[in-house]
């Protein structure tokens, strides 16, 4: 019953975490499926969502929903600056030339918050009290329910904006055929930079609802990054249900592995799967294989 | 052919001579790291550059190499050459192991499977406390020697690092000018071509990684008896990010232009040190601005600027004849 009791807690915050990586992988796949670009950079926006509603709060002085917005705003206005100062300029950039410019951009970010507010973790107070919530035999920590709740509204705001809106069309319209795209009215270019805004503000987001769980840090973009990556690889890059499926997936083996087997390999967890995952089903879990064209 | 010959014969001579006048000082010290920093730049460029296939995680074979000679000399009193060749050999070995199914994967793919290795290494060095001593790192590894020679000072490190470096970068020399060399240029420009020409493509991809890997380890046993000291912090994500950096900033494709990038990026942070963490700003808008503005790294760079400065007298030297 021990046993019961701790596997069902560490599946509750697998599936918290798992969430959160969900919500990145989305991120991702913005980015992706309008440009073809991994955006190494993406774990940063994570980050600054984290950072930047501590300084509000603290700082600022700005109450906790007036400080969110703040942060989000904040860092979708840099992920715009970013797309038009470092990734409009290429002109048939290669993906190696933009994997390396997306790097710059990461470390770039990661030094100037660094030397802006120190390398010192701080933690956001959570949004409604940390009163537990016990349900069969493990608990549940309120801001549990905000990350699924987050969760679950960003993704009915994605489906509804790129099933429902003409921009959202566009943009779809964009990752099917840019040429094509272009032919029919669409501007490519703007629509690259809404996914670059988009997908800044939902990783800032994630950033932000995650905070008073983990901490944060101006290092803790690049694994959550990276595991937002691993989540959108196994959704198979597509912006759906399967990016989510993947990050919970993620989320609860990780948490899982950690509490069972040892938790200084956490992270190595998720990149094994993430390894396996490229060299098996690089298509992802749940699509259909496709043909690669030349 | 015979002018890269003298080249790398002038090369090798301001290498050899450069210390004396600095007799062992900081300067020594810190152009040993230029040294085993070249040919870490030079494996990735090999890789990078010349066949196009990105890596994450060139700091991990580095850090096993370190780390396996380190582990072999003082837990188990090794010989530290025969843990060197050993190591290396075992490094190489494992490379091409994950070579081929890392490899099949392309651009972003390859670079976060890369990643990935590189990551899981760095936490398996974190993790095994009772083999590598964990974060707080490995400690009393021996100096080289040669009979009755110790390299225990700078200006003697420095020789051992740079014998190693120059044999390296003369094996590089030879290899990118090879049928081998003119492979890997085909595969990056298009593998499709080159399968159809005949180069066996996946195979040589893995051949490469494996080179870059063996060079990486070689001198990450150097780097182990030179510092005495290693922490699994030198070998992370952000020193495959700083060798990236090198190779970009020198120029990729370019042997000299690995060992350029090399020089600047450890001289740097020594010039940088009164800002301290500045540099890691300094990173960034040099991959950033690089890669937009000087695809080619300084290499192109710096004869483009020269013509730039002297465009006057090219013209009309051209009009006479």
């Amino acid at each position: 019953m021990e046993l019961l009791n701790q596997v069902t807690q560490f599946v509750i915050s697998g599936l918290a975490t798992g969430s959160i990586y969900a919500l990145i992988g989305l991120s991702f796949a913005i980015i992706f499926n309008s440009t073809g670009i991994i955006n190494f950079a993406q774990g940063e926006f994570v980050m600054l969502g984290g950072v930047l509603t501590i300084f509000s709060l603290n700082v600022l002085h700005l109450p906790l929903l007036a400080a969110i917005v703040v942060a989000v705003a904040v860092t979708t206005i840099i992920g715009l600056v970013f797309e038009r100062l470092a990734i409009r300029p290429l002109k048939n950039a290669t993906p190696l030339m933009l994997i390396i410019i997306t790097i710059g951009a990461s470390i770039l970010i990661r030094g100037l918050v660094m030397l802006l507010w120190g390398k010192d973790t701080q933690a956001l107070p959570a949004f409604s009290g940390t009163d537990p919530i016990s349900i069969a035999g493990a608990t549940l920590l309120p801001q549990h329910l905000w990350i699924f709740g987050v969760t679950v509204l960003v993704i009915i705001g994605c489906r509804l904006f790129f099933n429902h809106t003409i921009s959202g069309k566009a943009m779809r319209a964009c990752s099917f055929n840019r040429r094509a795209a272009n032919l029919v009215g669409i501007s490519v270019g703007r629509m690259v930079l809404f996914s670059f805004v988009i997908s800044a503000a939902v990783g800032a987001l994630a950033g932000v609802i995650i905070a008073p769980l983990t901490m944060t840090a101006y290092d803790v973009g690049v694994m959550l990054g990276l595991k937002g990556f691993c989540a959108a690889i196994m959704g198979g890059m597509g912006s759906g249900l399967g990016t989510v499926l993947g990050g919970l997936i993620l989320g609860t083996l990780e948490s899982l592995g950690a509490g069972l087997i040892s938790s200084g390999y956490k992270d190595a967890i998720a990149f094994f799967i993430l390894l396996l995952i490229l060299f098996i089903r690089p298509q992802g879990l749940f699509k259909k294989g496709e043909t690669e064209r030349v | 052919m015979k002018s890269d010959r003298i080249k790398f014969l002038f090369f090798a001579l301001v290498v050899l001579l450069i210390p004396l006048p600095l007799s062992g000082g900081y300067l020594t010290n810190v152009l040993i790291f230029v040294g085993i920093n070249s040919v870490l730049a030079l494996g990735l460029n090999l890789l990078l550059g010349y066949a196009g296939q990105i890596s994450l995680g060139q700091a991990a074979f580095f850090g096993l190499g370190a780390y396996g000679s380190g582990v072999l000399t003082t837990a188990y009193g090794l010989n530290p050459w025969l843990a060197m060749i050993a190591v290396a050999l075992c490094v190489a070995a494992f490379a091409f192991a994950i070579g081929f199914p890392v490899l099949r994967l392309k651009g972003h793919y390859l670079a976060m499977a890369t990643l990935g290795v590189g990551v899981i290494v760095n936490i398996a060095f974190n993790e095994t406390v009772d083999l590598t001593g964990g974060p707080s790192g490995l400690s009393g590894i021996p100096n080289l020697s040669i009979g009755s020679l110790t390299f225990d000072s700078d200006l003697k490190n420095y020789y051992l690092v740079w014998v190693f470096a120059l044999g390296m970068i003369l094996l590089s020399l030879n290899l990118v000018n090879s049928r081998f060399g003119r492979g890997l240029r085909a595969i990056h420009d298009s593998e499709v071509a080159a399968r159809v020409m005949g180069v066996n493509a996946r195979l040589m991809k893995v051949q490469v990684f494996t080179l870059s890997a063996f060079m990486s380890a070689i001198m990450g046993s150097l780097y182990c008896h030179v510092m005495t000291f290693i922490s699994p912090n030198s070998f992370g994500f952000s020193m495959s990010v700083e060798l990236l950096t090198m190779v970009v900033i020198g120029g990729l494709g370019s042997v000299y232009g690995s060992i350029l990038g090399a020089l600047l990026l450890t001289l740097l942070p020594e010039m940088l040190r009164t800002f301290q963490d500045y540099d890691i700003i300094v990173y960034g808008l040099l991959l950033i601005t690089m890669t937009i503005y000087l695809p080619g790294g300084l290499v192109e760079g710096i004869p483009a600027l020269f013509r730039l400065l002297v465009p006057a007298k090219k013209v009309t030297e051209g009009s006479d004849a």
